[in-house]
């Protein structure tokens, strides 16, 4: 891999000049037929790519109402102009969300508007050449999908929303994204993201046993697959063995121990992550929702929980009741839903994050904390993208934020925040979500990181900050791979349940 | 004789702003939302969607969040127009309504704020970088057909002075279907030529942005996915 280095702070945060076509010549690696195929998109690009391309762009302009009405009502007010992370970091002007989104609303004005076929240049309308496929490629690939311009629109047109569809119609006439393909096409054949088998995880949890029982003393299990627990635990596949996600998984399987709650992990469901949003499949979307389903019934769970994952919240919370029935308030004859939410306890929220069993818990004072463990630590933390703007915890808007950071402030003494511009619901991406964690598109992840390394410096300028939690395994994963390239420390880095870990009392129950 | 051309003219773009703009509405009624997409946090219940769509329509308040230039430019101008709307009922109604007397006075500056708004749009436009990269000709053709309106409006109240009193003679007239003389005005002809370009494009154009922020799945969706299952049509069909 090419050296890749930082990009300078911004002396003044200020809007950065244009560079126009500084990022054209990046673009992810292609599937390959293989890859394509296994996942029932076409292999390679078709012949009659621009066809199908329109007759998809209209299939999905009828079955969603978002891209329909995003299409049509922006106004080029330019709110979102100076909002994107991809923006900010490459000064690339087609990627501001505008620009991106425009890219596909040239060829909707071409094809499926009246002033777009009689006057193109008038309105800015293009053909859908094999120029601007390319140029979708890259550019609705230079997109994570982190929704933080629809914060700022005035019409709430949602850019994620567009970069799914561009997506979906790129897969369909078989020209898709490599790392995405590749990884849905695991979580089918072998159960989760990173091609992790079930022997593997076997050994894996069962060293995970031992070593917390040579650092406490303490049995705390890890179990899998038993029939008859309480809660099934989905958490991303990388808390089994990344780090520092792993330090979050023992810190669940902590809070589980303390709070005598009979637990499960799944192997066939060993991935909360649905790889299926970021390309914009609903098919593939549903399918990989299913398999929790699927698990939940066999294993007769009462309660769903999901570990620290930005975007698998955002599908747990927003999508797995539309898609799988995991969830409440059914109608009566959908016999679908019904089937799993009769077995669900609704005494709980279903599904549940797992921050919001520990703060529960911390409050019904079922855990006590050694606080003083953390006093290393002079903690902030970053908000995910997808469990800021695109989900909820506990029963107000809004927290999301609130029970993360009373958690942190449960278990440790030092918490500080960051810009309140880049927190919370204006929350920046770390640069790598959206299905672009990937080393082919390491230059733009670096810079996509900047506006939150420029925040991260101040704190830690200020306060001497030396700890970002966080509760996404992607944003784990970028910020331990791109914050070295900052001048910071890898380790700087970890979870939310990885400090509840190490403040947490077990006692002997 | 360019009284029957005006008065079939403004048929023609009534019609067109009518059949269009029922049938882009209806358009986005049918089209299912087939996921719970509320930009969060979202309000949990429906009347808190309907708060959060009020402040968005009367306040805009992404915009605010945004750019505070852009923010009171635009504001300005469509709280003027809305005045500028209200007064114009006067050349519909008869008697009056009150409360469109009432507005009279505001509704004559607020024909000066709108064009200030305008302006400062269109400057906006023309001269930060990235908007100038985003603007397509008709963004810019956009704001000089209102600025055209504007302008020829307010120079009928203030400086040329229309004969108003026949001006609204002739519209209660084509409101039956009777076409009766406008005064011979080229200010007021342009006026109202431009004011009938616009109701034709308008849905057909990105003013569809008015009809569409209500439909906007990001900003009209309680946010209640947990409690209540939500699917499209065609979602379910999935599960048969």
């Amino acid at each position: 891999m090419a050296e890749v280095a930082a990009p300078p702070y911004r002396l003044i945060p200020i809007i950065p000049a244009l560079k126009p076509g500084a990022m054209e010549g990046l673009r992810p690696f292609v599937a390959s037929d293989k890859i394509n195929e296994a996942i029932g998109f076409p292999g390679q690009l078709v012949d009659d790519w621009h066809d199908r391309a329109i007759a998809k762009m209209g299939e999905l302009l009828s079955k969603y109402r978002s891209l329909k009405v995003y299409m049509d009502a922006c106004v080029h007010c330019g709110a979102c102009s100076d909002k994107c992370h991809y923006f900010i970091g490459t000064q690339d002007p087609k990627n501001m969300p505008v620009a991106r989104q425009d890219l596909m609303r040239s060829v909707y004005r071409r094809y499926f508007t009246l002033p777009g076929k009689l006057f193109p240049k008038l309105v800015g309308a293009r053909d859908l050449t094999r120029e601007v496929l390319d140029e979708w490629y890259s550019y609705f690939n230079q997109c994570s999908e982190c929704r933080r311009c629809s914060v700022f629109c005035p019409y709430g047109i949602d850019t994620a929303e567009v970069t799914m569809a561009a997506r979906e119609i790129l897969d369909s006439v078989g020209y898709g994204q490599k790392y995405s393909n590749e990884i849905i096409g695991k979580v089918h054949r072998i159960g989760n993201n990173l091609g992790l088998p079930g022997p593997a995880l076997l050994d894996t949890l069962e060293g995970l046993e031992e070593d917390v029982k040579d650092a406490t003393g303490i049995d705390v299990r890890f179990p899998i697959d038993v029939k008859g627990a309480e809660v099934l635990l989905i958490t991303p596949s990388a808390d089994f063995f990344a780090e520092p996600h792993i330090d979050s998984l023992i810190g669940y399987a902590k809070v589980f121990h303390a709070t005598g709650t009979s637990w499960t992990l799944s192997s066939m469901a060993s991935e909360a992550g649905n790889f299926g949003m970021f390309i914009g499949n609903y098919e593939q979307l549903r399918k990989i929702a299913l398999r929790i389903r699927e698990v939940a019934l066999e294993l007769g769970v009462k309660r769903i929980v999901v570990g620290e994952c930005g975007h698998a919240w955002r599908v747990a919370y927003s999508f797995w009741n539309t898609l799988t029935g995991l969830g409440d308030g059914a109608d009566e004859t959908d016999r679908f839903a019904q089937m799993l939410q009769k077995q669900l306890d609704h005494r709980y929220k279903q599904p549940m994050h797992i921050c919001e069993f520990t703060w529960d818990m911390i409050e019904r004072g079922a855990l006590s904390f050694n606080r003083e463990a953390n006093d290393k630590h002079i903690i902030t933390f970053h908000d995910s993208c997808n469990v800021a703007r695109g989900s909820r915890m506990g029963d107000f808007a809004g927290g999301q934020f609130e029970i993360p950071r009373n958690i942190i402030k449960a278990v440790a003494n030092n918490f500080v925040e960051m810009s309140p511009e880049t927190t919370r619901e204006q929350t920046f991406c770390c640069g790598g979500g959206g299905g672009l964690l990937t080393d082919d598109l390491i230059d733009l992840r670096v810079k996509g990181a900047l506006p939150r390394m420029e925040v991260l410096q101040q704190v830690v300028d200020e306060h001497g900050v030396n700890f970002m939690a966080t509760i996404c395994a992607i944003c784990k994963a970028q910020f331990t791979k791109i914050m070295p390239i900052y001048g910071f420390d890898r380790r700087m880095v970890g979870g939310v349940h990885q400090l509840v870990s190490n403040a947490i009392i077990l006692g002997d129950k | 004789m360019a009284s029957i051309l005006i008065g079939i003219l403004f048929y023609f773009a009534t019609l067109m702003f009518v059949v269009g703009l029922v049938y882009r509405i209806n358009t986005y009624w049918r089209t299912p939302a087939p996921l719970l997409i509320p930009t969060t946090p979202a309000p949990t219940t429906q009347t808190g969607v309907v708060l959060r769509m009020t402040r968005e329509v009367v306040f805009f308040e992404s915009l605010f969040k945004a750019n505070l230039w852009t923010w009171s430019m635009g504001w300005l101008f469509h709280a003027s127009l809305a005045l500028v709307l209200v007064r114009h009922l006067r050349y519909f109604t008869e008697p009056v309504w009150e409360w469109v007397a009432l507005a009279q006075p505001f509704g004559m500056y607020a024909g000066l704020t709108m064009l200030l708004g305008l302006c400062g749009l269109w400057i906006r436009r023309l001269l930060v970088e990235r908007i100038r990269y985003i603007s397509t000709p008709s963004d810019h053709l956009m704001l000089v057909l209102l600025i055209g309106i504007a302008a020829s409006g307010l120079l009928m109240s203030f400086v040329t002075h229309a004969d108003v009193i026949t001006v609204k003679t002739f519209f209660l007239g084509w409101m039956q279907l009777d076409i009766r003389p406008l005064p011979a005005d080229f200010v007021l002809y342009f006026h109202l030529l431009s004011v009938a370009a616009l109701l034709a494009i308008f849905p057909i154009s990105k003013l569809l942005h008015a009809p569409g922020v209500f439909f906007s799945p990001s900003r009209n969706q309680a946010d209640n996915p947990r409690e209540k299952r939500h699917i499209a049509p065609w979602a379910a069909e999935l599960e048969k």
